[in-house]
């Protein structure tokens, strides 16, 4: 876990390297070590596997953000062209007009998002904090067990959870969205703030516990406040992994209009006849936007969060 | 009381708002699931204990193989390609060249944006009369006329399988990116003091040391890919033809489509089976290689 720890770091520093201004970094080049020098042709070999690559990942939101500008006349028409003739920002006008409850919708997106995340954090504090610092038999067997919900998704238990739903007289509400939501998220929060509060050294609680402070104390006025960061990270991951993944949830076991989540208003959107295209397009960006503003502003967090995410083990 | 038992009653006090919250979202689901599996619940707000029933009709019908074995087929190519495109991604963002981290970056996307919208944006793409890539395959010659992917059998299926390696390639690329950063540097010095040179140095020791790494990411991708439920769904919803129609989407259809709870229960049943050896399997590699990386 370490190990993971530190990638996060150097991860972390990257940005740091690429602020540096011109003149610095073309004598920090010279100045690169012999082992990470390229001849051309592995830099052009590089650049262009690079290329490929980012084609592949961001060509459907190139083309998406192309196609929101087209007007439809030039969308339906053959042959296809794939730069708009006289593009406009138009659709990002008219969708309010076709869709009218967009406006709804985006706000339920960030609204369960919020809910979710706060449930999460209230929840997962403490459970990480008992995992990271005590030791009792069983623990591993129960973050075990934690973990393990990982693996099965909501899709699999979606019936149950329905008839739980229902008597609980959540359907059709926002918690028929947020309680299960928040539950898929629980597990890889915990391991996440585990690994940040595992750096936080043992010593402060000891020192708190012979001052005479209580283990609740100690928490919330010694740890807490040091966790912070580590608590900003992982808030930030689950608001993400909670706007991202509002489908199947949102679409079991809600049918108003007024409670739908951007995904799925734009989901009854996509399947009539005759698609606006442009105007889908258009929306979805909007829909995108908070994402990227995050990507953009804490993309250093962002990677080291990622990828403690992503080490499950 | 003692210390210790002090410290372990605070730790349970700690944990139990969270088992509290799993217990009663996921574990108790997944019991009642099973139990489900053996009524004929449906509808009505009443049902019986049917025994083995809907496990014989399902698996007596003869199209729920074929369903198992499409959705492993599909799972297989889905998982592959992102280990492979994954890996190249993750060894070419590596390489210490300008624009490293604006690269690392822009890999993110179809990761983090809400995956719904990244399908309709796919949902396009496929169009068969205006899309881009019948499009551009026209213009380019490959195509002499419009080619809807989504509306035939064999092209629908790989098409979804795309799609689920598009959403999947930036989590891979990122996990193995961090695993190929954790290999020490004074491994490849070495080699490079002894003259190896750069592609040497890759097969004998980024590769080998980057196994583990691999093999973890393909068990956690392969149990992602096998419970993919949005993408098939908005796409095709497991058509034409049932062709797409993966584990997922069979039970999904058989208990909220058709209402069939119990039926659709005892195919969720065999879903959880099969994920629960992949969850088995996953475990024991994790401790295996805990336990070689500290020897």
């Amino acid at each position: 876990m370490t190990e993971v720890a530190r990638n996060a770091d150097i991860a972390a520093d990257a940005p740091v390297a690429a602020a540096i201004p011109p003149r610095a970094t073309a004598r920090r080049r010279s100045a690169k070590p012999m082992i990470d020098r390229y001849r051309w042709w592995e830099v052009v070999g590089l650049y262009a596997g690079i290329a490929l690559f980012l084609i592949f990942v961001l060509s459907p939101f190139i083309e998406g953000f192309l196609v929101s500008l087209k007007p439809l006349s030039q969308l339906f028409s053959s042959p296809y062209s794939f730069w708009p003739k006289n593009g406009s920002f138009q659709a990002y006008f008219d969708m309010w007009r076709s869709v009218p409850a967009l406006g709804i919708h985006i706000f339920n997106s960030l609204f369960i998002s919020s809910v979710v995340t706060l449930i999460v954090i209230a929840i997962v504090v403490p459970a990480a904090y008992a995992f990271a610092r005590f030791e009792f038999s069983g623990s591993g067997l129960l973050l075990g067990a934690f973990l393990a919900v990982n693996m099965f998704s909501g899709a699999v238990l979606l019936i149950p959870l329905f008839r739980l739903m229902r008597s609980l007289g959540f359907l059709n509400t926002y918690w028929a969205m947020i309680v299960p939501g928040a539950a898929f998220l629980i597990p890889s929060s915990i391991w996440l703030l585990r690994t940040y509060l595992m750096r936080i050294p043992r010593e402060l609680d000891e020192a708190a516990w012979a001052d005479g402070a209580s283990r609740l104390y100690t928490l919330r006025r010694v740890i807490l406040p040091l966790a912070a960061p580590g608590i900003v990270v992982v808030a930030i991951m689950t608001f993400i992994g909670a706007y991202a993944q509002q489908f199947i949830f949102a679409l079991t076991f809600n049918s108003k209009t007024e409670f739908m989540p951007l995904p799925i208003g734009l989901f009854g959107f996509f399947g009539r006849q005759e698609v606006l295209w442009n105007e889908l397009m258009a929306a979805s960006f909007v829909g995108i936007l908070p994402v990227m503003i995050v990507i953009v502003f804490l993309q250093r967090y962002l990677v080291a969060g990622l990828t403690a995410g992503a080490v499950k083990q | 009381m003692t210390r210790q038992q002090s410290a372990t009653l605070f730790a349970l006090g700690l944990l139990l708002p969270a088992t509290l919250y799993i217990l009663s979202i996921v574990a108790y689901p997944l019991v009642d699931t099973i139990i489900l599996s053996f009524t004929n619940a449906a509808l009505r707000p009443t049902y019986d204990w049917v025994g083995w029933a809907n496990y014989q009709r399902i698996f007596g019908a003869g199209n729920f193989t074929e369903v198992i074995i499409r959705t492993f087929i599909w799972t297989f190519f889905s998982v592959a390609t992102k280990m492979i495109i994954g890996t190249c991604g993750a060894v070419l963002l590596n390489a210490t060249i300008p624009g490293q981290t604006v690269f690392r970056i822009l890999t993110m996307p179809p990761w983090v944006v809400p995956m719904a919208i990244g399908i309709f944006m796919w949902g396009w793409m496929y169009n068969g009369q205006f899309g881009m890539i019948s499009g551009l395959l026209q213009n380019f010659g490959f195509l002499d006329r419009p080619f809807p992917f989504l509306a035939y059998g064999n092209s629908a299926f790989w098409a979804t399988i795309v799609t689920d390696v598009w959403i999947g390639v930036p989590m891979v690329t990122i996990y193995l990116l961090a695993a190929i950063q954790s290999i020490p540097k004074d491994l490849y010095e070495a080699a490079w003091t002894d003259g190896a040179g750069r592609f040497y140095r890759f097969r004998r020791i980024t590769l080998p040391l980057m196994v583990p790494a691999m093999l973890t990411m393909s068990l956690l991708s392969l149990i992602a890919t096998f419970n993919s439920f949005d993408i098939i769904w908005i796409l095709t919803q497991g058509g034409p033809s049932g062709s797409t129609t993966t584990m997922i989407i069979d039970t999904y259809k058989t208990a909220i489509g058709s209402y069939k709870y119990g039926e659709g229960a005892a195919r969720a049943v065999v879903i959880c089976i099969f994920v629960s050896l992949f969850c088995i399997v996953y475990f024991r590699a994790v401790r295996q290689f805990a336990r070689g990386a500290a020897r």
